[in-house]
């Protein structure tokens, strides 16, 4: 169908910062002992997509995905990797692998994605509209943990202002206004050209931008040699195509427009108006061909570019793992209610334990967790809404609730954890207790210590 | 200049051919006073197989396939003078673009498009077939051609994972393993023709045989025959044609089925009946093989029960979820498609040129397959691709000539053109069935049917009519004096976009809803309408709600004028718009524009005893069409079966 797919895997973020490392980029970050990258590769994959470009920043950090790509997707996806340098935002992404697209659209998706919204749908709607971006939009995840009861007051911190604010027209194709919550400080500025040819903007709060989009590849491209200064796809260019859809500045279809004149050319020049003028009349006119047409009068014709969404259904489930708190959010989600999404098959009490794993005399395995391949539990341990991944050892009297333990660590006796996320190699003394802590990879906590809300991580030599 | 106003004609047919369309309750027994042939879809219901079997005497026999006859008499062109000269009756200025000297310009274009879209055609071609098929090498070749000077900091792809078997069919066979299960219906263009042919000619007669014979019991005839595992295809292939509304894609697996005259022979003997929607059986079986996801919607009415009718919420999501699964579909006639199923395209002039210019786009990127002939492949493509547009929409007429069109001129192909010829040949002509049958026909209706304007006049039309646009637009320019009453109706108001677009160039407009009608026509001095298909009986095929307009427009005396280009006629006859016509989105007329908030209907899908009716056509009986403007003058209704016998043919296409 003549699409491209790029997925950004980003890098070493920041954000994510005592989770991720060198070793562990953001894209493998294991969400329900499965790296993040492989939700996004395996939907694309349902698709019937392919052909795939893997941007990674950082040079370490692509030679580990392409290393966990080739050993996971052989034979089945050809997937290239390509390594840009950190920091040159997403937009620095495209422009560094901007030879090796042909395709006439491009779909970007962010490698942070969990979801099953249908990719072709979005294609399909950029398609039908002959849009130069469509974005996919989906409900505002609910953040934070199911029971409300340990982190109520943490999220009125975070929620309000954490989202987008998004301007559709009264038929909810076109995009008309977006701002990140975070840029908006108190006052929202709409383009009185745009209310003046739509007549009517609705503006959302409760739509979250999913990072993924449909981009028609010329303008793409067009518009990131243009605009050296743009660093985000979602901060710089969408912002930019949406403020510019009325006054468009874009090449639109320059080459197709070439070819049409060339083998049209004996057809005189008033048929080429008229087809046009049949097919602007043909339909439900959209404002932006209202307002191209309105200025018939003047010499100069107004261009305009479409920029349109698809807003994914609300039984849809599209998260973004980019804060600790969403890594949270979406391992609970994939081994909770989306759990189609996880690939694995739920036993009867609704939750995972590998056959190789190892359960003392009287533990529990409460619903909606997973037990890794290898794992082993001392006695009389409790585990709730949990992830714990493969060759844990875990002593007896542990409880872990709402938290995410990662490979390879040793848990002492009687410790309790809680809305936690221990990473991989990570070593808990006995009687440790930990509450929505984040514990970097390869850390000790000693016997003891109690935390809360901490970040504990090696220091970074 | 009053066109003469004829009484009504007895001869053709007495009864008035209105219906009364309403909501029948299932049971209800159907109003016989007022429908004149009796309707066995609708009095027998229970015994749906006969009602497709053998022909009714409301069922109409859908058209022969001309495009088979085009082949065996291809006459020159001996039309064109007659053309110019009817053109000369109109104006003087318009004939020439009209004939323009078709080889002359044919050879130059031929020229010039032909060098690049070869040159062009080959430089993709390179870069993809290398692309796919060495993954490794060949990307980075690609792309260390096209960059030669790159501003960024460009970074190399590494191929970290690469499809072992880089042939195309194991992967496609992999695509149907791994999950998409609609790729299945589409996928078999080519493993179909690598099959013995004979076979399946032969198969084919079988099956034509077997259903000539059992003519009453037809529904399970099918089934019967063909080796249901090996060729799941084949019969749904076979079956196809007789399905669909209008039967063009008929020609083109008949001509894929290899020549076999006495086939074809038997088959204009005894014309397929359409496919009749409460058929059960066979309505199962169109469903298995769409591409389209079809639920039948439910509370159908009984009358128009044969119709296709689908639940139209599901249809575009579905379709849309599909997106990368259908690569058969070029993605241009699958932007067609879309288009069509969501209704940004409706109107017989748009959708027409939509498809057309999707199927250039196609012709464009096509290419020969190895060991195959242009003729037959590109033919069985565009039926593919036609199909797909059927299940986003039913075609209309005048779509059907046009894809007849094509076909046939892929038929005419000499075989000595090359591929890039041939491609050129078929794009520049289908460029020129664009301009010279639809917008040249449109600008000859204008100047036709601006004489019949004049000053004072007081002109009604219904919806928005192209052709009625143009001429009120035309004849404002020439600074006529008259004022439009323009009459609309719901659901879809198009009257209000013809009525903003003529108010802003500064016409006299009023504007009123069908309802009032009857009120208003006491001032109207001539009505404008538009059609989207004229049939040979002289019915006018249009929007639902013409035929009333023009029933008022005859009873309260005032002259019927129908706009419609020669390429929307047809050979057909029909007599009332029950038999053939196309149901919309019910839930349309259920919902209130602009009025979120009114919602009393929702839900009506379960209601049982209630049901919604919201036909697209109707037919007016000629009786009330005083004249009918086309681009070959101005005809009253009895001629055009004249035009269809003389121009309707391969002469008006060249």
């Amino acid at each position: 169908m003549d699409f491209q797919v790029v997925v950004l895997a980003g890098g070493v973020s920041k954000k994510l910062l005592p989770l991720v490392s060198k070793e562990l980029p953001k894209a493998l970050l294991p969400v329900a002992n499965r790296p993040v990258l492989s939700y996004v590769v395996e939907l694309l994959e349902l698709s019937n997509l392919k052909d795939l470009i893997v941007v990674v920043e950082g040079e370490d950090a692509a030679l580990n995905v392409g290393a966990w790509i080739s050993g996971a997707y052989a034979d089945r996806l050809h997937v290239e990797v390509a390594a840009v340098p950190e920091d040159v935002g997403t937009a620095g992404a495209i422009r560094a692998i901007a030879r090796h697209l042909y395709a006439k659209d491009i779909l970007v998706v962010s490698g942070d994605l969990v979801s099953d919204v249908p990719i072709g749908a979005v294609a399909a709607t950029h398609r039908r509209h002959d849009a130069v971006v469509t974005a996919l939009l989906c409900n505002a995840p609910i953040s934070g943990p199911l029971e409300s009861v340990s982190s109520g007051g943490k999220d009125k911190t975070k929620k309000p202002g954490r989202y987008d604010l998004i301007g559709l027209d009264p038929t909810k194709q076109f995009l008309l206004h977006i701002a990140t919550g975070a840029e908006v400080e108190k006052d929202l500025r709409i383009q009185k050209s745009i209310l003046r040819a739509v007549g009517q903007i609705e503006i959302r709060a409760d739509l979250m931008d999913a990072h993924l989009y449909a981009f028609k590849r010329s303008v793409l491209l067009e518009v990131l040699e243009q605009k050296g200064a743009f660093n985000s796809l979602k901060h710089d260019v969408l912002p930019y195509l949406v403020r510019s859809q009325l006054k468009s500045e874009v090449l639109l279809n320059g080459i197709p427009q070439a070819e049409e004149n060339g083998s049209e050319k004996v057809i005189s020049q008033s048929n080429q108006q008229m087809l046009s003028q049949i097919l602007a009349n043909a339909s439900e006119p959209t404002f932006h061909l209202r307002h191209t047409l309105n200025t018939n009068g003047s010499d100069s014709v107004r261009r305009t570019h479409k920029c349109c969404v698809y807003i994914a259904g609300s039984s849809k489930y599209c998260a973004r793992l980019n804060s600790i708190q969403a890594y949270n959010d979406i391992n609970r989600d994939v081994i909770g209610e989306a759990s189609h999404l996880s690939g694995y098959s739920f036993s009867a009490h609704n939750n995972i334990i590998h056959p190789t794993a190892e359960l003392g005399a009287k533990t529990t395995v409460g619903p909606h967790c997973m037990l890794g391949e290898g794992s082993q539990m001392g006695d009389k341990c409790s585990v709730k809404r949990s992830v714990i991944g493969r060759h844990c050892r875990i002593g007896a009297n542990v409880k872990v609730v709402n938290s995410v333990v990662m490979n390879h660590v040793t848990i002492g006796d009687c410790c309790s954890i809680q809305g936690s996320v221990i990473c991989s190699n990570v070593q808990l003394q006995e009687r440790a207790i930990l509450k929505d802590c984040q514990v970097g990879a390869g850390f000790v906590v000693t016997a003891g210590s109690e935390c809360k809300g901490e970040v504990l991580a090696k220091k970074w030599n | 200049m009053d066109p003469p106003r004829r009484a009504p004609r007895t001869i053709i047919d007495p009864v008035p051919k209105f219906r009364q369309v309403g909501f029948f309750a299932p049971g209800a027994p159907p109003e016989r006073s007022q429908s004149g042939p009796p309707d066995p879809t609708h009095s027998s219901p229970p015994i749906p197989n006969t009602s497709a079997a053998s022909l009714s005497p409301v069922m109409i026999p859908p058209p022969r396939h001309l495009s088979d006859n085009l082949i065996i008499h291809a006459r020159p062109s001996v039309a064109s003078p007659r053309r110019a000269e009817s053109i000369n009756v109109g104006g003087s200025n318009c004939d020439a673009p009209v004939s323009p000297a078709p080889s002359s310009s044919y050879s130059s274009r031929f020229a010039v498009g032909g060098d690049r879209s070869f040159f062009d055609g080959k430089g993709n071609n390179v870069g993809k077939v290398v692309a796919s098929s060495f993954p490794r090498g060949g990307f980075d070749l690609t792309a260390m051609k096209v960059n030669a000077n790159v501003v960024v900091p460009a970074s190399e792809l590494t191929t970290v994972s690469v499809v072992n078997d880089s042939l195309g069919i194991p992967e496609k066979e992999k695509a149907n393993k791994g999950g998409g299960s609609a790729g299945e219906v589409k996928d078999h263009p080519n493993s179909k023709q690598q099959k013995p042919k004979p076979t399946k000619a032969e198969r084919r007669a079988l099956q034509e045989a077997q259903r000539a014979a059992k003519a009453a019991a037809k529904g399970e005839g099918n089934k019967a025959s063909g080796p249901t595992t090996s060729v799941n295809a084949k019969p749904a292939k076979a079956v196809k044609p007789a399905q669909k509304v209008d039967n063009t894609a008929v020609a083109a697996s008949e001509k894929k089925g290899g020549d076999c005259p006495p086939e074809k022979d038997r088959k204009k003997d005894a014309p397929q009946p359409r496919m009749q929607y409460d058929d059960q059986s066979r309505v199962e079986k169109a469903k298995r093989r769409s591409v389209v996801k079809q639920t039948e919607a439910r509370n159908r009415v009984e009358l128009f029960r044969h119709l296709p009718q689908y639940e139209h919420g599901s249809q575009l999501p579905d379709l849309e979820a599909k997106f990368f699964d259908l690569y058969p579909v070029h993605p241009a006639v699958y932007k067609v498609g879309l288009q069509y199923l969501s209704g940004d395209i409706s109107g017989g002039n748009d959708r027409c040129i939509a498809m057309l210019q999707a199927f250039q786009e196609a012709i464009k990127d096509y290419k020969v397959p190895p060991e195959k002939s242009l003729g037959r492949d590109l033919t069985a493509k565009i039926s593919s691709y036609v199909s797909f547009l059927i299940e986003c929409r039913p075609l209309s007429i005048s779509m059907g000539n046009a894809i007849r069109f094509i076909k046939s001129q892929i038929a005419k192909l000499p075989l000595t053109l090359s591929e890039s010829e041939a491609k050129t040949s078929l794009q520049s002509d289908i460029e020129r069935f664009i301009s010279e049958k639809i917008i040249l026909a449109n600008k000859v209706i204008v100047k036709h049917a601006v004489t019949k304007i004049r000053d004072g006049d007081v002109l009604l039309t219904y919806g928005s009519s192209l052709a009625v646009e143009m001429i009120l637009l035309h004849a404002h320019e020439l600074g006529k004096q008259f004022r439009v009453v323009i009459v609309d109706s719901r659901p879809k108001l198009r009257g209000q976009h013809l009525l903003r677009r003529l108010v802003e160039k500064g016409l006299n407009c009023t504007y009123t809803h069908i309802n009032a009608v009857s009120y208003i026509m006491h001032e109207v001095t001539r009505v404008f309408l538009g059609a989207a298909s004229v049939l040979s009986n002289g019915t006018v095929y249009s929007r639902v709600g013409t035929a009333s307009v023009a029933m008022v427009a005859h009873a309260s005396r005032v002259p019927v004028i129908v706009c419609c280009e020669a390429y929307k006629f047809h050979e057909r006859v029909q007599l009332d718009s029950i038999c053939s016509n196309e149901l919309g989105d019910p839930d349309v007329i259920s919902n209130v524009p602009g009025r979120e908030d009114v919602k009393y209907l929702d839900g009506w899908a379960n209601i049982e005893n209630l049901q919604l009716l919201n036909l697209i056509y109707d037919a007016m009986p000629s009786d009330y069409v005083s004249m009918i403007v086309t681009d070959y003058g101005m005809v009253p209704p009895t001629s055009v079966p004249v035009i269809v016998r003389e121009y309707g043919r391969e002469q008006v296409w060249i």
